[in-house]
């Protein structure tokens, strides 16, 4: 079988993250790293092509954005991905949660997999919906914070936590699961597979070639304008104490609890 | 032509409070719009009177489907009909897994604009404008719909309003779609681990990820059991995820909702999942060693600095002061 893994180039966490008044768009430039919650997909899709349940062929990384994007891909491949696929396109430029949900599935549609995992939610864009966005797309069935995964022929027997407890759903392929950060311990690159991951095959392709409907995609194409960047309304914050003599610090959190009649 | 869609969660005889205030909060809209809120149930087996009290919080109309509980799909080709029937501009969904689910894939299926997490809906020139905070909260940005429009609302964004009586129900037919059809729901809801009772508590010392490993919950052990009588521990859902405690004590939009007098968190971010959890409690102290943790934007009191050093010390203080 073939599994494709989603994965996504954001702004390092350590990286203030803000709104570039300009053009009112998430401010992506500074230090990128690959969606730390993609290399949770990325080490499910090696866990099933190691675990010998079933065949693996191959796992394709695909991911749109930016020339910068490459970087996610080399991450991806360098972490066990056979090849990967850029889609990039200045037309794509802007696109909100469904349009670039669209763009990604037309890239899939072209690589036809049994099996499309991601990750939960984007770092930056925290948004959990990308994986049902594509479903729709393929006519598969998606699931979300998927945190263990079991495969059977072409049957998925998925856990996740839900809103009343644990769900336990059978789904069978093709379809797309967004799997959460507790599946699994992604492992780490090894030099080898850092220094090759420039060899593995890389594909760049543009809307065109992906078949994306231009009218479908960027600012202009997408059906929800964002805009209008306030500031929250302001809270009364709490008193913060900097930990420097433990002891000292101990002595401040009894009396604040004495205080509040919280140790009669 | 402005009616409202909004989706009306179910589990076991009752249906899930955000989606009655996301009800509440339709029927605030479509009156501001000119229209009204209708509501959808899908489920198996839900009598027709318990639906029909939906229209309490404002639905002047359910619509009810007979279709598996607890999957998107049914609901997606249920909202997709009534969309291609015509008469409906929106459709709103309460805060929670399953909204985030339904809704991204409806607005791939009815090619609507969606925004998620969205805390406050206004009416401007008769279309609705959601807002959404953005960039961990520190900025609120505004979505305007081309189209359609697709919300759903961060959990416990909008407040439960009775404002109704029984409405009328309308029943459907679900005729599931191929991929709907690909997923079947084993066990929903399942429970897991050792029973805790940690609603009844008056003090709860939580403990997250940043615990470092499951022993790491002897450090709150311990201090529970230094405020002795109606102390407990509770958890985050990444260590329960994790393994590292009983689900029974998770605490936030997945677990639990609790009000103690003291909620201390140690080696907690303060996610607004789990935040939407112990937020209510009447003071909050948070240990983390990240200044910049969410955290501490709404504790009342906030250390930052290492659990590993100070809940020891702080143990020892409190059974000093209680011995
Ligand atoms: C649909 C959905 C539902 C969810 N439901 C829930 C829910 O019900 N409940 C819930 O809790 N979460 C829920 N979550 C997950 C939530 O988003 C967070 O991932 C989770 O709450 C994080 O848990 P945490 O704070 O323990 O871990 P982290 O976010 O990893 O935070 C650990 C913290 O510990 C601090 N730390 C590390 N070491 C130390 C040390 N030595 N001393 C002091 N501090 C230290 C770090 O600075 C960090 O802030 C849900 C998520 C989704 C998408």
């Amino acid at each position: 079988m073939k599994i494709a893994v989603l994965v996504k180039e954001v702004p390092d966490a350590a990286v203030q993250k803000r709104i570039d008044p300009n053009s009112g768009r998430l401010d992506r430039s500074g230090e990128k790293n690959l969606n730390p919650y993609d290399t949770h997909a990325i080490e499910a899709a090696m866990q099933i092509k190691e675990g010998g349940a079933v065949p693996v062929e191959e796992i394709v990384a695909v991911t749109m954005g930016p020339d910068s994007a490459v970087r996610a891909l080399h991450k991806a491949v360098s972490l066990g991905a056979d090849r990967s696929v850029h889609l990039s396109d200045e037309a794509l430029a802007g696109s909100d949660v469904a349009a670039t949900g669209y763009a990604l599935a037309q890239v899939l549609k072209r690589e036809n997999p049994d099996l499309v995992l991601l990750g939960q939610q984007s770092d930056d864009g925290e948004c959990y919906t990308i994986g049902a966005v594509v479903a729709e797309h393929l006519g598969q069935p998606s699931l979300t914070q998927v945190i263990k995964l079991d495969i059977a022929g072409t049957e998925l027997t998925c856990e996740r936590q839900a809103e009343y407890g644990y769900d336990t759903v059978k789904v069978s392929l093709p379809a797309v699961i967004s799997v959460g950060d507790a599946i699994n311990e992604p492992r780490y690159p090894s030099l080898k597979a850092i220094m090759g991951a420039k060899k593995k095959p890389l594909e760049n392709i543009s809307a065109a070639d992906a078949g994306v409907d231009a009218g479908k995609v960027g600012a202009e194409g997408s059906n929800v304008k964002c805009g209008d960047f306030k500031a929250p309304a302001a809270k009364s914050a709490g008193t913060i104490i900097e930990d420097e003599d433990t002891d000292d610090t101990v002595a401040k959190i009894v009396a604040w609890l004495d205080e509040r009649k919280l140790l009669a | 032509m402005s009616n409202i869609l909004v989706y009306a969660l179910h589990n076991e005889g009752a249906f899930n409070k955000n989606s009655l205030g996301a009800i509440s909060e339709a029927s605030r809209l479509a009156g501001e719009l000119g229209g009204e809120a209708h509501a959808v149930v899908v489920g198996q087996g839900i009598a027709d009177d318990l639906a029909a009290t939906l229209g309490k919080y404002g639905a002047t109309k359910v619509i009810k489907a007979e279709a598996p509980e607890g999957l998107a799909a049914p609901v997606i080709d249920v909202f997709g009909k009534l969309f291609e029937g015509g008469g409906y501009e929106y459709a709103v969904f309460g805060g929670g897994l399953l909204g985030f689910e339904i809704g991204a894939g409806l607005a791939a299926r009815v090619d609507a604009g969606v925004t998620m997490e969205v805390t406050a809906v206004n009416v401007e020139g008769g279309k609705l404008v959601a807002e959404r905070p953005i960039l961990g909260d520190s900025s609120i940005s505004t979505s305007r719909y081309k189209g359609k429009g697709i919300i759903i609302a961060r959990l416990n964004a909008f407040e439960l309003k009775e404002s109704g009586s029984d409405a009328p129900v309308e029943n459907v037919d679900a005729d599931l779609s191929a991929q709907a059809q690909q997923a079947t729901i084993v066990t929903r809801g399942e429970q897991r681990g050792a029973d805790v009772d940690i609603e009844g508590a008056s003090i709860l010392i939580a403990g997250g990820r940043g615990l470092g490993k499951a022993e790491g919950f002897e450090l709150c052990d311990d201090l529970a059991k230094a405020f002795g009588g109606n102390a407990a521990v509770a958890a985050t859902r990444a260590v329960v995820d994790a393994g590292w405690y009983p689900y029974a004590a998770q605490i936030g939009q997945t677990g639990k909702t609790v009000a103690p007098k003291l909620y201390l968190a140690a080696g907690i971010s303060g996610a607004i999942q789990h935040k939407v959890g112990m937020q209510a409690s009447e003071n909050i102290v948070a240990i983390n060693k990240d200044a910049n943790a969410p955290i501490f934007e709404f504790s009342d009191l906030g250390i930052v600095g290492d659990l590993n050093k100070i809940l020891p010390k702080l143990t020892e203080a409190v059974k000093a002061r209680k011995g």
